[in-house]
């Protein structure tokens, strides 16, 4: 059933003779995290910011929850959360003050829970530049969702978080998501899209590169996927073992590798192949290629062009 | 407390807290006062008569021309408006604001200068003081407003510097602070009536010190009335959220509007 609150269709932005948005659609699902993931110039941070109000699109409808967010700018702000990338608050703004004046604009009572949820209990009294660049990120996503908006844009939200304050943002982003809100997040992080994200869309050039799950993305790629296989006999080190699909061969240790275009076929003729030789299994490890890797794939591709 | 009173609220606090700002609100303007109570009163003691009003505009200088401009500019390029943007701050909030609290803060300086001047240089108190606070309402609007506008139209910090000395030092040396406008050579005194201060002398003169030198004082208090909505006006009109200041609804230059009621106030008392 399509529950779509975000609709782009043929968005343009341009910069004078540069096009940084050439034509793009796309839709959000209701309680999705949709992934935003491209290089940079790639168009990312003008389609966001087309969508939070602060650029006025050249050409193509947007809609969020059947709100044109260029004309209807009041009604956008009931509607969104956002966390910019660069978090701009004032230096001498505190804590417990940011959160309360922005919960003032809103409308809304202040969320001090959202100061403990986000690990800052123990600074509510500092300015805002006492903070380490890992705090100034927690308390703009606590800040950005503290209205409770149906739907959050995160730009980059955990680029040099370390690991904890990185876990601790996933969690409220799952969080998020299980209590109903969609999330659109543009990130450089890989891995993040990968943890994250329902769908991605893979921004280049202005254009929408390729779009589905970050598995459908990684299945059709043309990376080869990594079986790792160990016996306890040489079985596999006979010659004229060969397995469909396997486009290359290499022996590591005591491990057999092979990478295939077609991981089914390879691998349960590589049992096959074991059982009949009555050579015990020991370990067999798929791994199939990263999300990273169609990235680098797609982008090496559409840079050669 | 609604948006806009936590909002003025908190830049009030800010004007205290910030050390930049707490300078030029405060520690500018009261050291300036004792500095210039003490050497320009035995120097020159016709100064003691003025030293009130003068040293009050002082302070609505130091905090609307210096102070603010630069807070505005550096909120813009930090990305500070956009964050307001999208989280519904209007820009009317983000210029009316520091506005009044710098009005806030120079009524609070211009407080401790009308109460201690008499004490400590043996200045002249206002005789009226509804008065003096009609015209240093006024008056710290047209200033605060010109440096609302500054800090809209200017690309830079250093535009800023530029553009409030620009009309800082004029007010300080022509402005009626430290010279009586009667004692001008006719050439600067038509250049001292296009700058705010002078009406404010004018107006403070007449109306609440009971000097002769006020000598079209409403005429003054209407020239800053118009001007200080003339110059808020236009900082609305040109304001931008941007934090390259790349786009705004008019060029920079109509800025130049603001200063129209002073030219206007020039002719009729040149005429006159």
């Amino acid at each position: 059933m399509n529950d779509a609150i975000i609709q782009v269709h043929d968005l343009r932005k341009t910069y004078g003779s540069l096009v940084a948005v050439d034509g793009i659609s796309f839709e959000v699902q209701r309680g999705e995290i949709f992934g935003l993931l491209g290089p940079n110039g790639a168009g990312k941070t003008s389609t966001l910011e087309s969508l939070e109000g602060l650029r006025r699109p050249d050409g193509g409808a947007l809609r969020i929850a059947g709100i044109d967010p260029s004309r209807q700018s009041r009604q956008l702000r009931a509607l969104i959360g956002v966390q910019l990338q660069a978090s701009g608050l004032p230096d001498s703004f505190r804590v417990d003050e940011a959160m309360r004046f922005f919960c003032a604009y809103h409308g809304v009572p202040p969320r001090d829970d959202l100061i403990d949820r986000v690990g800052l209990s123990d600074k509510r009294a500092a300015q805002y530049h006492q903070l380490s660049g890992g705090q100034q990120r927690r308390l703009a996503l606590a800040l950005a969702v503290a209205h409770k908006p149906p739907v959050v844009f995160l730009d980059e939200p955990t680029a040099g978080l370390d690991v904890a304050s990185r876990a601790m943002l996933h969690d409220l982003m799952r969080e998020l998501q299980a209590g109903g809100t969609t999330i659109l997040l543009a990130t450089h992080d890989m891995a993040e899209a990968s943890e994250m994200a329902t769908r991605v869309a893979i921004l280049l050039r202005g254009k929408i590169a390729a779009t589905g799950t970050p598995m459908e993305l990684t299945a059709t790629g043309a990376g080869l996927t990594k079986i790792s296989v160990r016996t306890e006999g040489e079985c596999l080190a006979k010659p004229g073992t060969d397995f469909p699909a396997v486009r290359q061969t290499q022996r590591q240790e005591d491990y057999f590798i092979y990478f295939s275009t077609d991981v089914g076929p390879t691998v349960s003729a590589l049992i096959a192949y074991i059982n009949a030789q009555a050579d015990p299994l020991v370990d067999l490890r798929v791994e199939r290629p990263t999300l990273e890797d169609r990235f680098l794939e797609i982008t090496t591709k559409g840079a050669a062009r | 407390m609604n948006a806009f009173a936590y909002h003025f609220s908190f830049d009030f606090r800010v004007g205290i807290r910030n050390k930049t700002l707490m300078l030029m609100n405060y520690l500018f303007p009261l050291g300036c006062y004792v500095m210039f109570g003490a050497l320009l009163g035995s120097i020159n003691p016709g100064f003691l008569q003025t030293i009130v009003p003068a040293m009050s505009v002082f302070a609505v200088l130091g905090g609307a021309l210096l102070g603010m401009p630069d807070t505005l500019v550096s909120a813009r390029e930090a990305g500070i408006f956009r964050s307001y943007k999208i989280n519904g701050v209007p820009a009317l909030s983000i210029l009316a604001i520091p506005v009044l609290t710098s009005m806030l803060h120079a009524l609070l300086a211009t407080v401790v200068i009308a109460l201690t001047a008499p004490a400590l240089f043996h200045g002249t108190a206002p005789v009226n003081w509804a008065g003096f606070l009609l015209v240093f309402l006024v008056a710290a609007f047209a200033c605060a407003g010109i440096g609302a506008l500054i800090g809209v139209i200017s690309s830079s910090t250093r535009m800023t510097v530029l553009f409030s000395q620009l009309v800082f030092l004029p007010s300080m040396i022509l402005g009626g602070l430290m010279l009586p406008f009667s004692m001008l050579p006719p050439a600067m005194a038509k250049v001292a009536l296009v700058l705010p201060t002078t009406y404010a002398m004018d107006a403070f003169a007449g109306l609440a010190m009971g000097q002769a030198s006020g000598t079209h004082p409403w005429l003054s208090i209407a020239i800053l009335a118009v001007g200080g909505l003339m110059a808020f006006g236009l900082s609305v009109y040109l304001f931008s959220w941007d934090s390259k200041n790349a786009t705004r609804r008019g060029h920079p230059a109509l800025a130049a509007l603001a200063w129209l009621p002073y030219g206007v106030g020039l002719l009729l008392l040149l005429r006159g």
